[in-house]
């Protein structure tokens, strides 16, 4: 057995990459849910959401029957509020600090709620912001790299303000990383698409598809025909492992292989029979998952600390226990080993726990045992770099390629803003989206638009 | 074990709920499903004047997530032929003789009509009568139901003219549609009427359907007011209840309680304010005649808990806990505590007690959870927190007496005390 594609039929693939999480099918069920809601005075779900969704107030608006207000209370906060209730790690937000947690009772299901009236709306098609019309006078040019979910916050913040926006983005469809690189099961194409579609029907932002940074043009470019920039153009491939065998034939990255599985029908992508995965943050656990939903017999995800350090949350990992990944804790490779240019094996050292390391997580020693897995696939998902060369080829300041950005967003060119996972080196779409609006209000103010932001949802 | 035994006038029943006059009531097949569930009695849906009932019938009120906190009927009486209802009444206390077969009446306003009825339901062997002079819907337009039991010398001309043919107990259902009941409940017992049923529905509008504009219950395009009862009229209904168990007219008969009674709760409230027996109607429309074995099990339980050998010992417990407001202790306080180790630091204590009563919450703000304390100096002891925390026992309120003597309103008054300065 080898890498190779069509391992599964039809069926099997649809079943395998269905909605992990469906959504309430009445308004009865969303009723009932939403009526479990205690409406919270400051409450603790809005101050863990990093767009500060009035969460209270948008569950109240399910229960008296005014979705459409609902909807409007969660984009106010959050334009890709429909895609953060798929994607958003939940657990460690919102419904994390549901006061439910403290009575030992099941949190509210605040996403499964929040995908119920901002669905609806996207479904609806209803138009919930009206762009500002500006005379002539006021309205400036801004251009955005990158349309994934820090770009599109960001623009629909301008738009909505009555400026006039260009994005350019290097693939054919935007919503970023929202669109290729989240498991299948969250998220499908379409959706994505259709948000996409929702968040531009405001008007006032024009999308220049596979227009990349660096390739179509400059930043000097953008610096000198638009009067601001937004750069959002995300971080790049998984860091390198820096082992040998690095190179060999069945060695993928976490994002390609996830680029692959978005981008192709599933019948067309190739996984190995025996795969493993390097790492286990939530990118390792869609990698893992869906290797194994493609039809992978055996996937292991290697991790070289133990479950304490994960940045994995819980519930994440138990999707990928559930589908029947093996979990080889305190491993770490140091080689992996081909026959014929093809991955064969790897080999890991057996570590153990030392000293906390700068990130405060005890830092991982090879003990001096190894182990050999056989396998045919071996996923990188260590963490994605920063795009290191672009940003130091045009002089931006950073710290190893991450932009140096303060809360503004403004960086050392005084017109030139940034936001996103390229500042701050790949977070949650959910945190993208934060850093898209206060991005916004910094151009605004960088432009003199508005005094203060006070009629910007923060 | 507490019996629940129950002897109104005479009329024996095993325990003492009764199912109310209304669509349960109105036929054979159901008093027998309920007899053989376990009711201890049942008034069998009015009897009277001709009537045909319209399609639809009954309107609800939802809240928080419940249905039928309140329910709404615009049906009338009986419309079932005369005789059918008599002879079903004959075979349903042959079949089950040890159960309280009470029928309520609502004839023409004439003697004739009325002594005519009287004598054909006694020919059934009933063990007694309940008038319906409170019925809010319909009927009132041919100046029967509420319109009778709203004027208390319309209420007593008929009673007398019942009491002149009567033999067997006479209880008079009032209404609720009027400032206070004890007018009627005055007149009809120095009219003769032997016992005491309230309260029947009050006249409400339930809602309107934003679509098309038209109240309900809908019925081809209008709608007309309704007879609300329910959970939500149970408060109003103990209010009336205990006007009538402290008047000193109205409370020398027996009284069977009326009014959203859903639990066997809601009966021991309704019989500790005066009540020897409950009358169940909406409870059972909503989740059938089953919730008859909680309802006994219940009060059984409590009866034991409590040391009550049967209903009597506790019936009118509470009247004279409610007093008159210039009686209050004034010197009485106590003040919210909130249990920070139960907290779920939700804030809605905070919240109302800020926007709406007397500030006398701090908030130390936290991420995620705030931490909520109460200003001992601040708090009036108003309750408010106290309803709405989620968490039980988490606010409790604990006593802390102005003065140790009792002073009501009147000393205060004449002792010059001061008053607040804020």
């Amino acid at each position: 057995m080898a890498i190779e594609n069509n391992r599964l039929d039809e069926s099997l693939y649809a079943e395998n990459f269905s909605d992990i999480h469906p959504p309430f099918d009445s308004y009865s069920a969303a009723l009932v849910e939403a009526n479990r809601c205690l409406f919270c005075y400051d409450a603790p779900c809005m101050k863990a959401c990093p767009t500060s969704i009035n969460i209270p107030k948008f569950i109240k608006q399910i229960s008296t029957e005014n979705i459409k207000g609902s909807a409007h209370t969660i984009f106010s906060s959050n334009i890709m509020g429909a895609g953060c209730g798929k994607v958003c790690p939940v657990e460690k937000l919102c419904e994390g600090s549901c006061v439910y947690n403290l009575l030992e009772e099941e949190p509210i299901a605040i996403a499964k709620l929040q995908r119920y009236s901002s669905e609806m709306a996207l479904d609806k098609n209803w138009k919930i912001f009206e762009r500002k019309i500006l005379p002539e006078e006021m309205k400036r040019k801004i251009a955005i790299v990158g349309a994934g979910p820090a770009g599109l916050s960001c623009a629909h913040v301008l738009a909505r303000e009555g400026m006039d926006v260009t994005i350019f983005e290097k693939e054919k469809r935007g919503g970023g990383l929202m669109t290729y690189g989240i498991a299948a099961y969250k998220v499908t194409p379409e959706f994505c698409e259709q948000e996409v579609n929702y968040i531009l029907s405001i008007g006032g932002i024009d999308v220049k598809y596979g227009k990349e940074l660096g390739v179509d043009f400059s930043l000097e470019e953008l610096r000198r025909d638009f009067d601001a920039v937004y750069l959002a153009f995300g971080v790049g491939l998984t860091r390198k492992l820096n082992i040998p065998g690095e190179d060999l034939n069945g060695v993928v990255d976490a994002i390609s292989f996830i680029y692959d599985i978005r981008t192709h029908d599933f019948k067309e992508v190739p996984v190995g029979n025996k795969v493993a995965v390097i790492g286990l943050g939530m990118t390792a656990i869609d990698a893992a998952t869906q290797a194994k939903r493609l039809g992978a017999s055996e996937v292991s995800i290697i991790y070289r600390r133990t479950q304490n350090e994960m940045p994995s949350t819980e519930v994440e990992l138990n999707i990928a226990k559930l589908d029947g990944c093996n979990i080889c804790w305190l491993s770490a490779p140091n080689e992996i080993m081909g026959v014929e240019g093809k991955v064969a094996a790897i080999k890991c050292d057996v570590m153990k726990l030392g000293e906390p390391d700068s990130s405060g997580r005890r830092f991982p020693e090879p003990s001096g045992e190894q182990f050999v897995l056989d396998v045919d696939m071996v996923i990188k998902a260590t963490g994605q770099t920063p795009y290191y060369d672009l940003v130091n080829e045009y002089g931006l300041e950073n710290k190893n390629g991450k932009i140096a950005a303060g809360k503004d967003g403004q960086t050392n060119f005084e017109n030139v803003f940034a936001g996103g996972d390229n500042v701050n080196g790949g977070k949650e779409v959910v945190d993208a989206v934060q850093a898209g609006k206060d991005g916004a209000a910094s151009i605004l103010k960088y432009l003199n638009i508005l005094v203060g932001t006070k009629n910007i949802q923060i | 074990m507490a019996s629940l035994y129950t002897d109104f006038l005479g009329i024996k029943s095993p325990n003492p709920f009764w199912l109310a006059s209304a669509p349960p009531t109105d036929k054979k097949i159901n008093v027998l499903r309920a007899f053989e569930a376990g009711w201890g009695g049942v008034v069998w849906k009015t009897l009277g004047s001709q009537v045909k009932n319209v399609s639809s019938r009954y309107s609800s009120v939802d809240y928080g997530g419940h249905r039928v906190m309140g329910f709404n009927n615009i049906e009338l009486i009986s419309d079932r032929p005369l005789d059918l209802n008599l002879r079903e009444i004959e075979e349903c206390i042959k079949l089950f003789p040890d159960r309280a077969m009470i029928v309520s009446l609502m004839a023409d306003n004439d003697r004739e009509s009325w002594h005519e009825m009287i004598k054909k339901v006694e020919d059934t062997g009933a063990h007694g009568f309940e008038l319906n002079f409170g019925c809010p819907h319909g009927m009132t337009e041919r100046g029967m139901g509420a319109t009778v039991g709203q004027d208390p010398e319309i209420a007593a001309m008929i009673v007398e003219w019942v009491m002149e043919k009567a033999t067997i107990p006479v209880i008079t259902k009032l209404t609720p549609n009027v400032h206070s009941v004890v007018p009627t409940g005055r007149a009809v017992v120095k009219a003769g009427s032997n016992a005491l049923s309230l309260i029947n529905t009050i006249q409400s509008v339930t809602g309107i359907d934003l679509d098309t504009l038209v109240p309900n219950p809908y019925v081809a395009g209008k709608s007309v007011f309704g007879g609300y009862c329910g959970p939500a009229v149970k408060p109003i209904a103990l209010k009336f209840l205990t006007t009538i168990s402290q008047d000193s007219i109205t409370n020398k008969v027996p009284i069977s309680g009326i009014g959203g009674v859903t639990t066997w709760k809601d009966a021991v409230e309704f019989m500790l304010l005066g009540s020897t027996s409950v009358q169940v109607c909406t409870a059972a429309m909503t989740h059938g005649f089953r919730i008859i074995e909680d309802l006994c099990e219940g009060m059984e339980n409590w009866m034991d808990e409590k040391g009550f050998k049967t209903t009597k010992d506790f019936i009118g417990l509470s009247v004279n806990n409610i007093t008159n407001w210039e009686s209050l202790d004034i010197n009485y306080h106590h003040i919210a505590n909130i249990d920070q180790e139960k907290c779920i630091h939700c804030g809605l204590c905070y919240i109302a007690c800020e926007d709406t009563s007397h500030q006398s919450i701090n908030l130390d703000y936290g991420k995620p959870y705030n931490k909520y304390t109460i200003k001992e100096d601040e708090c009036v002891g108003c309750n408010l927190c106290q309803l709405i925390c989620p968490v039980e026992d988490c606010i409790t309120m604990v006593e802390h007496r102005k003065a140790p003597e009792y002073l009501n309103w009147i000393e205060f008054k004449e002792k010059g005390l001061p008053l607040n300065d804020h």
